[in-house]
């Protein structure tokens, strides 16, 4: 199993220089691990390709906490790693939230929350319009994210038309009422993997899975 | 107006691959052969207005133009934030295509009807308003939006005008005289009747956003004005105030008020209701003019 907690690892000095906080350990960042493997292993998209009709998609649902994405687009060329020092500033293109006019790569801006998956369903269908069969949407919420009514309507509708997105939770256990039965069974006919939330190699082989229909990874913490 | 929209809708749908159609149930009979022609561009989900948002949001970040439909109160109201935040943050447009609007539905009561759509899309930045008076005004609106990638609110009605006006995206004067009388979409017709005998000028538009301020300008007279709008009363009264800046004038807002109704009947019973068949509305300009 390999663990983002390596010590020297890229990422690790990034996420510092966003939180200005060089003790917090990276496993304060729920979405890190998730992130990383997706950027590093999975995303057919590069700083280069970021316009690309035919780019893979990453939809960050949960903009909440963006520390961990700002870190990771930085390590992957995305934005200038000087941005990272200043997020939050009245000169940073990087808000507490991420804007995608003021973020190259970012594909969303987001914030409240349950406003990802339904632009996931739209983009992926929007693409499948337009030819491009092979590019893949994926799409990353909170746990508690789910209490919001309009992920339920997405979840719903992308089983009913057999989408193929990918739809990530972290699961944190952090909402208020919890999910009790679990995650998966708030995704009826969804294709589903649980995987560690820090495990790269399970992470990997999960997002890696495509089939005809739409999958949720649950990525656990 | 509706089949009007239906019908160029489909033809948009034949003739152009960027065009792509979201519905939420309401409608969704009448699209079934062009979804079946098209099944990767027209979409029905359903009972989900806030996903029809959505997914519009996200059709257009792909570089598709989603044309959205359904009951102005559930296309506008309850969709809201996805509207915000789903088109507007993101920077794409789409073009949304309500029927019902004000009091169109009255028998189905308060639930079924969106006095405010126009004034919540006033609070966004860049959408063009079309509050077409006639079905024959609604396919150029229609065809235009195919154009372009920006954020258009078409709001169809059953409320209608005997005759369709050409050319009514500017303000257009119909009638000359004394004191300005707009008259929104399918309100001409109450206007001209109520002012009838009435030195006033009488002009209409169709597109209220955005407002045609230098034709308003222009057309005023006397330094008086009255806005008849078949939406909420007062909606255009700030835009009007500023575009009439540093002229002094006088100015009468009517449209349907805040209060429920609580009634049913007809949208003719809520016309008068709200003061705006044409007997209301020639007592409030005839009092307002003195």
């Amino acid at each position: 199993m390999t663990v983002m907690t390596t010590p020297g690892h890229p990422v690790h000095a990034l996420l510092s220089r966003v939180t200005g906080d060089a003790k917090h350990a990276p496993s304060a960042h729920s979405t890190l691990d998730v992130l990383w493997i997706l950027y590093d292993r999975v995303l057919r998209v590069t700083p280069g390709t970021a316009d690309d009709p035919a780019r893979d998609r990453f939809l960050l649902s949960k903009g909440h906490g963006p520390a961990a994405y700002y870190a990771v687009l930085a390590a992957k060329g995305f934005i200038p790693a000087e941005w990272l020092d200043d997020m939050g500033g009245w000169d940073s293109p990087l808000g507490h939230h991420p804007d995608r006019l003021l973020i190259p790569g970012v594909e969303v801006g987001t914030g409240s929350l349950g406003h990802g998956l339904g632009l996931a369903v739209g983009t992926a269908l929007g693409l499948r319009a337009q030819g491009h069969l092979d590019t893949r949407t994926f799409v990353l919420l909170g746990d508690a994210e789910l209490d919001e009514g309009s992920n339920h309507e997405a979840i719903a509708y992308a089983a009913a038309i057999r989408l193929p997105i990918t739809a990530i939770v972290i699961d944190n256990r952090s909402a208020t009422h919890g999910w009790p039965g679990g995650i998966p069974a708030r995704f009826p006919d969804w294709g589903v993997s649980v995987v560690g939330g820090r495990d790269h190699d399970e992470i990997e082989r999960a997002l890696r899975a495509v089939g005809d229909r739409p999958h949720l990874v649950v990525a656990a913490l | 107006m509706r089949q009007t929209f239906i019908d160029t809708t489909k033809e948009l749908l034949d003739a152009d691959p960027r065009t792509a159609l979201v519905v939420a149930d309401i409608s969704a009979a009448s699209f079934r052969d062009a979804q079946r022609r098209h099944p990767d561009r027209v979409f029905n989900v359903g009972i989900r207005e806030q996903l029809m948002a959505g997914v519009g949001g996200g059709l257009a970040l792909t570089g598709m133009r989603p044309y959205l439909h359904s009951y102005a109160p559930f296309l506008i109201d309850r969709a809201y934030e996805q509207i915000k935040l789903d088109l507007g943050h993101q920077d794409v447009g789409a073009v949304l295509v309500s029927i019902g609007g004000s009091y169109d539905a009255a028998a189905e009561g308060y639930t079924h009807q969106s006095p405010g759509d126009v004034a919540l899309l006033d609070t966004l930045d860049g959408w063009t308003v079309h509050v077409p008076g006639h079905r024959d005004e609604v396919p150029a609106m229609l065809r235009d939006a195919a154009r372009h990638d920006d954020r258009v609110y078409v709001r169809l009605s059953e409320q209608e005008n005997s005759r369709a006006q050409p050319d009514g995206g500017g303000l257009r004067a119909l009638r000359h005289g004394g004191p300005l009388v707009v008259a929104v979409g399918p309100m001409l017709d109450p206007v001209l009747e109520a002012t009838r005998g009435l030195d006033v000028t009488v002009a209409y538009t169709n597109t209220p956003r955005p407002l045609d301020t230098g034709g308003l300008r222009s057309l005023m007279r006397a330094g008086e004005l009255v806005v008849v709008e078949p939406y909420l009363k007062g909606t255009s009264a700030g835009l009007v105030s500023e575009a009439l800046s540093g002229l002094p004038h006088r100015a009468l807002h009517l449209g349907v008020g805040r209060a429920e109704v609580r009634r049913y009947g007809s949208m003719r019973d809520h016309a008068r209701a709200h003061g705006l068949d044409p007997a209301g509305l020639r007592r409030s300009i005839s009092e307002f003019l003195g």
